[in-house]
């Protein structure tokens, strides 16, 4: 058998990927492809690597058996990977934490994020604080409205939040103003990208690093139940976390792979957050080839979702290719979907999930129901949901 | 001869070097457009380079991620842009016509598709800001089986090895970024420009165009003693802003009218 091998030498994932930024950042990228190229292997930076994820991190995150919520959906036994847990609340950390280390290594004094929920700028925050980095964080105006205690959070670890006020106000808008900070101040500055999107090599870094989700996972299905699950579930907004979990199953026979998008107000309504399950046509936005949410002029259309961290119109290449390989099926769970999944979780298990892991979960439970009990699900919770109480209060009329 | 590159043998052989404004397509208004390309051309340019809107433009600063806006308000993209160039051509058979804009639009259309209504459009040269030559073989081939220039940016952070391989696949002329940074950023070096300028020379017999960063009649005259071509960009679309509807084409020409004198006086 063939083993998976992507991408190739220049970031392309068949068609997808690619290096499509403007000249000024080549040699940048030219410069970061060849450090990470020099230590991804190397067992210095490994062991360093190893070292901050099991005592800053605090991993390996735990399994769960969700017994009661299970039962409660009346199908397959649903496992929950608890990315939650980690430190700064999400999956962000694995990469930030990764990324964090080769800008030390490259002697870059200043590191600059995007964010929509404000985890990965939480993380590149909490990161640039423990090694003494000046940090910047780019996010959209409207998201920083519905996450308020994350942008408190990044100011009390010494960040500075700049809002982003043109175009959507989003996740997207965030990207495109990263960027440019990065191609001013490219000489001292390393741009901490938080998902599996944009040029080469970061699609490939970002899974990289959080494929340690999935390895994790892997030697703890093994322990716990002796074989590994029927199916493997995570939402996809960018599609860190669902590549991370992904990317150790992919030569695994039998194991589907199902990524969860936002379908917002409905797939129907045109008010998503779903390139993959629209089928939207293939374009570049940020660097690389990927489906894409735009109209027939090739303008990038606003997206909906209630939740930040998947409002993004493009996706992670890789995704892209996994989907036309028909290796990793990809679906999408509305707004209210996602909702009644959070509070299915709060009230059965005693965890608040995220509002981008609710989606996951919403898509689990529909799953499940279809399969035996002595079938498993395993969900990747990648995010804690105390960051969206505000957003979930408001839905309740409640102010907090 | 492509007409960009007859312009420029013509100015060579007067001792001149080419001013190329730009604009925004349907910026402040798509009304306005082809009427503004006339006047530029009234006041001195030698081409026009014509920006197509685009929804996320990353390598520009906030003048011209303005325009876009301005323009995309009225819906203007990649086809209007192209009936406009044609609009133009109906009065004015010699200017060249240079569109600049991202990559997304022309992969709407798709690389031959395009090619072809750009051909149709009798547009002369393209710059694609995210198309690196390593992604973008097979459109830089459409464009030159039609005899349209495919135009390439060279930064201060290209290596020597890489400004080979651009030129290679570069026709026209070659635009040096005098900035790292984004369009309308401060602060030009020009001993530093010109010094980058004469490195490039060594690896190619093409034109050098020098923008970003030209924003007076100074920064224009001295750049355009070490460049074959000056463009200016988000002082001309800041002219434009400014301006409403009754002084639109005197502002612009009365800026065109000072940055003329400064490049020919260099």
């Amino acid at each position: 058998m063939q083993l998976y091998d992507m991408p190739d030498a220049r970031g392309h994932f068949g068609q997808y990927g690619g290096t499509f930024v403007a000249e000024t950042l080549v040699e940048a990228l030219d410069e970061l492809r060849m450090t990470y190229e020099k230590y991804r292997h190397d067992p210095v930076f490994l062991a360093e690597l190893a070292y901050d994820l099991k005592y800053f991190v605090g991993r390996p995150s735990p399994i769960y058996h969700a017994k009661r919520w299970s039962d409660r959906v009346g199908g397959a036994q649903i496992y929950l990977k608890r990315e939650d847990l980690n430190h700064t609340g999400a999956h962000k950390v694995n990469n930030t934490v990764g990324q964090a280390l080769l800008a030390k290594r490259m002697g870059k004094p200043r590191v600059i994020a995007e964010t929509g929920a404000g985890q990965h700028g939480v993380a590149t925050a909490t990161i640039a604080a423990r090694l003494g980095l000046e940090c910047v964080v780019y996010m959209g105006s409207e998201d920083i409205k519905r996450q308020a205690p994350n942008v408190y959070r990044m100011k009390l670890l010494g960040a500075t939040v700049v809002p982003v006020e043109s175009g959507s106000k989003t996740l997207k808008d965030a990207l495109n103003e990263a960027m440019r900070d990065w191609v001013t101040n490219v000489h001292n500055t390393f741009y901490i990208i938080g998902t599996v999107a944009g040029p080469h090599p970061y699609p490939m870094m970002v899974r990289d690093f959080q494929a340690v989700i999935g390895v994790e996972a892997k030697q703890q299905m093994q322990e716990m139940v002796g074989r590994q699950p029927d199916a493997v579930v995570a939402c996809v907004g960018g599609g860190s976390n669902a590549m991370g979990i992904f990317y150790p199953y992919i030569d695994v026979p039998n194991v589907r792979l199902i990524g969860v998008e936002a379908a917002g107000l409905g797939m129907e309504t045109g008010k998503h957050a779903a390139p993959l399950t629209a089928n939207s046509p293939v374009g570049v936005l940020h660097g690389n080839r990927t489906y894409l949410m735009q109209d027939v002029d090739g303008n990038i259309i606003e997206t909906h979702s209630i939740s930040a961290g998947l409002d993004y119109p493009g996706v992670g290449p890789e995704h892209a290719w996994l989907k036309d390989i028909k290796r990793a099926e990809y679906v999408a769970v509305t707004d209210d979907e996602a909702m009644t999944a959070f509070h299915s979780l709060c009230r059965t298990e005693g965890i608040i999930p995220a509002l981008e892991s609710s989606h996951a979960l919403a898509y689990a439970e529909k799953l499940a129901k279809t399969m035996s009990k002595d079938k498993i699900v395993l969900v990747n919770l990648s995010g804690r949901g105390d960051k969206d109480i505000n957003t979930v209060a408001k839905l309740a009329n409640i102010t907090l | 001869m492509s007409r960009i590159q007859s312009v420029f043998a013509t100015l060579k052989q007067q001792g001149k070097t080419a001013l190329i404004p730009y604009i925004t397509a349907g910026d402040p208004h798509p009304k306005c457009t082809v009427s503004l390309m006339h006047t530029l051309v009234k006041y001195g340019a030698d081409m026009i380079e014509l920006g197509v809107p685009f929804s996320d433009p990353m390598a520009d600063g906030p003048v011209i991620q303005r325009a876009s806006e301005r323009a995309l308000l009225h819906k203007v993209g990649l086809t209007t842009v192209l009936e406009m160039v044609k609009t133009f051509r109906e009065t004015d058979q010699n200017t060249p016509i240079i569109l600049m804009g991202y990559a997304n639009p022309i992969e709407a259309i798709g690389a031959l598709a395009f090619a072809d209504r750009a051909k149709a459009a009798d547009v002369d040269g393209v710059i694609t800001v995210d198309y690196p030559p390593e992604e973008c073989g097979e459109f830089v081939k459409e464009l030159r089986a039609r005899d349209i220039d495919p135009v390439f940016l060279l930064s201060p952070t290209t290596e020597p090895k890489r400004v080979e391989l651009i030129v290679s696949q570069a026709s026209g002329f070659v635009y040096y970024v005098s900035l790292k940074g984004v369009t309308g950023a401060a602060n030009l070096d020009i001993a530093e420009v010109a010094e980058r300028v004469a490195s490039i020379r060594q690896k190619t017999n093409l034109p050098v165009g020098v923008g970003f960063g030209i924003r007076d009649a100074a920064t224009a005259k001295a750049t355009a003693a070490i460049a074959d071509a000056v463009v200016v960009g988000s002082r001309m679309v800041l002219a434009i802003e400014a301006s409403n509807e009754d002084n639109l084409l005197s502002n612009v020409a009365t800026l065109m009218i000072e940055l003329k004198a400064a490049v020919d006086a260099a």
